[in-house]
C-alpha cells in the first residue's frame, strides 16, 4: 500500500519534470480510467482482461520456475490462430465459431511456447532468449498473415476482413464495449488460483520452481515434464488472450494488435506477487493506467509512453521493497550457489 | 551484376553485424563476470537516444559521447539494482529496458514535439582505409566505413587479449566461474562487476549512437528494435569467446543482408518471411550451440553473500 502510494504520487512528479500540467494530466488520467461508469467498463475492465491472462501467464511460469518473457509472442500467435479459424469456413454456427476460435488460441499460445520449452529441455536454451526471438519471429509471423494469405480482399490495408458478428464475444452491457473476454479472465484467475494451491501439479510447479534440484532428487517429481506442463500452460493463457483480445476488441487481425500486453503482464504478475488471485487486482490498476494513459495523450497532449516509465518503475519497486515475493522464486538459483546451512544449536 | 550483389549482401551484412557485435561484446563481458543483462535493449536505445541529443548540440563526436554516457546510466541502473539492492536480475533488467523505452519516448516527444517529426542528425561518413579498401569484392565492404566501425573490430582482438592475456582479464572469467574462490583470492566481485555493467554501457551505447550517427542519420522511437535481445543470444552463440561473439553477429548479419542475395536471384518470398529469418536460423544455432558450450558457471546466480 505504501508502495502505491508512494509510486501514485511520483506520477505528478514525473509530469511536473517533464514541463507538463500535472493538474490537466491527473484529471485526465482519472477521468479517463476510473472516474466514470464508461470509462471503467470501456476502457479499463477492456483493457485489463488481456492484461489479466498475460499476467496469469507470467506469473504461473515464474512460480514455476520458467522466465517466460515470450507473452507477447504468444499472445500474437493465439490471435493469429484465432482469426485464422476465425475467417476460414468451418461451417459451424456463429458460436461455434467462438468456441472454435479461443481455442485454436489457447492451443497455438501454448504450442508457440512448447517452442521453448522443447529447446529449454532438449537443448539447453535459455528460455530467457528464446522466447524474446520467439516473439520477433511471432510479429513477422502476423506481418506475413496480414499481408498475404489473410489480408482483406482489396489487398490495400495490411489486416484481415473482420469477423462475422456472430464470431465474436457478446457484450456484456449495453452501449459499453465491455465483452465477455473478462469473466473468461476471471475464470481463468479463479482457475489458476486454486490449481496452484490445491492440485498437487500446482504443488508439483511450486516445487520445481523452489529449488529443482531437490525435486528431482526427491525423485517424486520428474522436473523436466514439470516445466514443460508450465511453459504449455503459460502459453495457452497469453495465447487465449490473443484470441480474446481478436474477438473481443479487435475482431480483425493487424500488425499492432497489442501495445505490449505481454510485457506489462510481467509488471502485472509481479505487482500481484505472482499470486493468482492478486494478478485480478494488479491487472484492473494496469488497464486503468493504460487506458488512462491513452486519456492523458488525448485530452493533456502528455505522451502516453508515459505509462511505460511508471510501469517499469512499479516492477523496479516491487522487486526493491518486496523483495521477500521475488527470492522464493530465486531460491533455485541460490540453492546452487550456497552452501546448505547448518542450524545453529547455541541459539 | 552478381558481385554487385555479393558487395551489397556483405555491406549489408556489415553494417547489420557491427552494432551488434558492439553490443554483444560488452554483454558478453557482463556474462563472464556472471551476470546477464537482459536491459541491454535499454542500453542501446539510451544510447541511440544520447547520440541524437548529442549530435544535435555537439555533432558527431558530441553524439557518440553522449550514446556512451547514456548506456552507462542505465548500465547504472541495472548495477544498483543487482548490485546493491541485489534484486533479480531478469526481472531487472526487463523492467530497465521498458524503463528506457518510456523515457526516450516520452523525452523525445517532450523535447523534439508531439508529433515526432524526423529530425536529421549530422552522420559519420565512411572513411576509406588506404590499400585495404582496395581489395576486390570484400574491400569497400569492409574497408570503407565509418570510423566507429573499425573501433568494433578492433576491440574484437584487444578484448581477447585482455581476457585471456591480462591479470584482470583472469579477475574477470573468475568472477563469472566461481566468486567465492575470487573473493577469496582477492578480487573485489562486487567491483569487478560493477566494471563490467559500466564497459557494458559504453559499448551498448556507443553502438546504439551507430544506428543514429552511422546509420538511421535520424533518430525512431524503438529504433533499438530488440538488437539487445539478439546480442543476447549472440553472445551464448560466440560460446562466451570474443572472437565467437564476432563470427555470431557476422553470421546474424550475414542471415539479415541474404535477402539482397535472394532478391537479385529472383525469389519472389514475402519480405516478412526474409525478416524473420535471422530470428529462426539464430534459434536453430541456439540448439546447436548451447547444449555443448558451458555458459560462465556463476552466470546469473544470485550471490549470496557479495558484500
Amino acid at each position: 500500500m505504501v508502495l502505491l502510494l508512494a509510486l501514485v504520487l511520483a506520477i505528478p512528479v514525473l509530469l511536473i519534470l517533464l514541463g507538463y500540467d500535472a493538474g490537466a494530466g491527473l484529471r485526465a488520467l482519472w477521468a479517463g480510467s476510473f472516474g466514470s461508469s464508461y470509462a471503467l467498463t470501456s476502457g479499463t475492465l477492456v483493457r485489463a482482461t488481456p492484461l489479466v491472462l498475460t499476467g496469469l501467464s507470467v506469473a504461473l511460469a515464474f512460480r514455476a520456475g520458467i522466465f517466460n518473457i515470450g507473452a507477447e509472442g504468444q499472445l500474437l500467435v493465439g490471435a493469429a490462430a484465432a482469426a485464422i479459424v476465425g475467417l476460414s469456413r468451418t461451417g459451424l454456427s456463429g458460436s461455434g465459431t467462438l468456441v472454435l476460435e479461443l481455442i485454436a488460441g489457447t492451443v497455438a499460445g501454448g504450442a508457440w511456447a512448447g517452442l521453448a520449452a522443447l529447446l529449454r529441455v532438449r537443448f539447453r536454451v535459455l528460455e530467457v532468449i528464446s522466447t524474446i526471438l520467439l516473439n520477433f519471429v511471432a510479429a513477422y509471423l502476423v506481418g506475413y498473415l496480414v499481408r498475404g494469405p489473410l489480408q482483406e480482399p482489396l489487398h490495400i490495408y495490411p489486416q484481415s476482413v473482420a469477423l462475422a458478428p456472430a464470431a465474436r464475444l457478446p457484450r456484456l452491457l449495453p452501449g459499453s464495449r465491455l465483452h465477455a473476454g473478462l469473466l473468461l479472465a476471471v475464470i481463468g484467475c479463479a482457475g489458476s488460483w486454486w490449481f496452484m494451491r490445491f492440485t498437487a501439479e500446482g504443488f508439483r510447479w511450486r516445487v520445481v520452481g523452489a529449488n529443482p534440484f531437490a525435486a528431482s532428487s526427491a525423485s517424486l517429481i520428474a522436473v523436466k515434464r514439470t516445466m514443460v506442463s508450465a511453459f504449455l500452460v503459460s502459453g495457452a493463457l497469453a495465447g487465449l488472450a490473443g484470441a480474446i483480445e481478436l474477438t473481443g476488441v479487435t475482431f480483425a487481425l493487424y500488425e499492432n494488435i497489442s501495445p505490449g500486453y505481454g510485457y506489462t503482464g510481467i509488471a502485472v504478475a509481479l505487482l500481484a506477487r505472482l499470486d493468482p488471485a492478486g494478478v485480478l487486482l494488479s491487472g484492473i490498476l494496469f488497464g486503468g493506467l493504460e487506458a488512462g494513459g491513452a486519456a492523458m495523450q488525448r485530452d493533456a497532449g502528455i505522451p502516453s509512453v508515459v505509462v511505460s516509465v511508471i510501469e517499469a518503475s512499479i516492477i523496479l519497486a516491487v522487486v526493491a521493497a518486496w523483495s521477500a515475493p521475488v527470492r522464493p522464486l530465486l531460491s533455485r538459483r541460490a540453492a546452487q550457489a550456497e552452501e546448505p546451512s547448518i542450524p545453529d544449536a547455541s541459539s | 551484376m552478381m558481385d554487385r550483389v555479393l558487395a551489397s549482401f556483405l555491406e549489408s551484412a556489415i553494417r547489420t553485424a557491427t552494432p551488434l557485435a558492439l553490443a554483444a561484446l560488452g554483454e558478453l563481458v557482463v556474462e563472464r563476470a556472471g551476470m546477464i543483462d537482459i536491459g541491454l535493449e535499454g542500453i542501446i536505445l539510451a544510447g541511440a537516444f544520447g547520440a541524437l541529443v548529442g549530435a544535435d548540440h555537439g555533432g558527431v563526436l558530441a553524439g557518440f559521447l553522449a550514446s556512451a554516457g547514456s548506456g552507462v546510466l542505465v548500465a547504472l541502473l541495472f548495477a544498483a539494482f543487482t548490485l546493491w539492492v541485489r534484486a533479480d536480475q531478469i526481472i531487472t533488467g526487463t523492467a530497465i529496458t521498458m524503463l528506457s523505452l518510456g523515457a526516450t519516448g516520452t523525452l523525445y516527444r517532450t523535447l523534439y514535439g508531439a508529433a515526432g517529426a524526423a529530425l536529421e542528425t549530422p552522420t559519420s561518413g565512411p572513411l576509406a582505409l588506404p590499400g585495404l579498401s582496395r581489395i576486390p569484392f570484400v574491400g569497400t565492404a569492409l574497408f570503407d566505413q565509418p570510423p566507429i566501425t573499425y573501433g568494433a573490430y578492433l576491440l574484437v582482438p584487444v578484448l581477447w587479449w585482455w581476457m585471456y592475456r591480462t591479470h584482470a582479464g583472469l579477475a574477470l572469467r573468475a568472477v563469472g566461474e566461481s566468486p567465492a574462490v575470487a573473493r577469496a583470492a582477492g578480487v573485489r566481485v562486487a567491483r569487478v562487476r560493477l566494471a563490467a555493467l559500466l564497459f557494458s554501457g559504453i559499448t551498448g551505447g556507443i553502438a546504439g549512437g551507430m544506428l543514429v550517427l552511422a546509420q538511421a542519420g535520424t533518430f525512431a522511437e524503438g529504433m533499438s528494435a530488440g538488437r539487445g535481445f539478439v546480442a543476447l543470444a549472440i553472445v551464448v552463440l560466440g560460446r562466451w569467446h570474443p572472437i565467437g561473439v564476432a563470427f555470431a553477429a557476422l553470421l546474424f548479419g550475414s542471415a539479415t543482408a541474404l535477402q539482397f542475395i535472394l532478391q537479385a536471384l529472383g525469389l519472389a518470398l514475402p519480405y516478412q518471411l526474409f525478416l524473420a529469418f535471422p530470428y529462426v536460423l539464430t534459434l536453430a544455432a541456439l540448439a546447436g550451440v548451447a547444449g555443448r558450450a558451458d555458459p560462465p558457471a556463476a552466470l546469473a546466480k544470485l550471490e549470496s553473500d557479495s558484500a
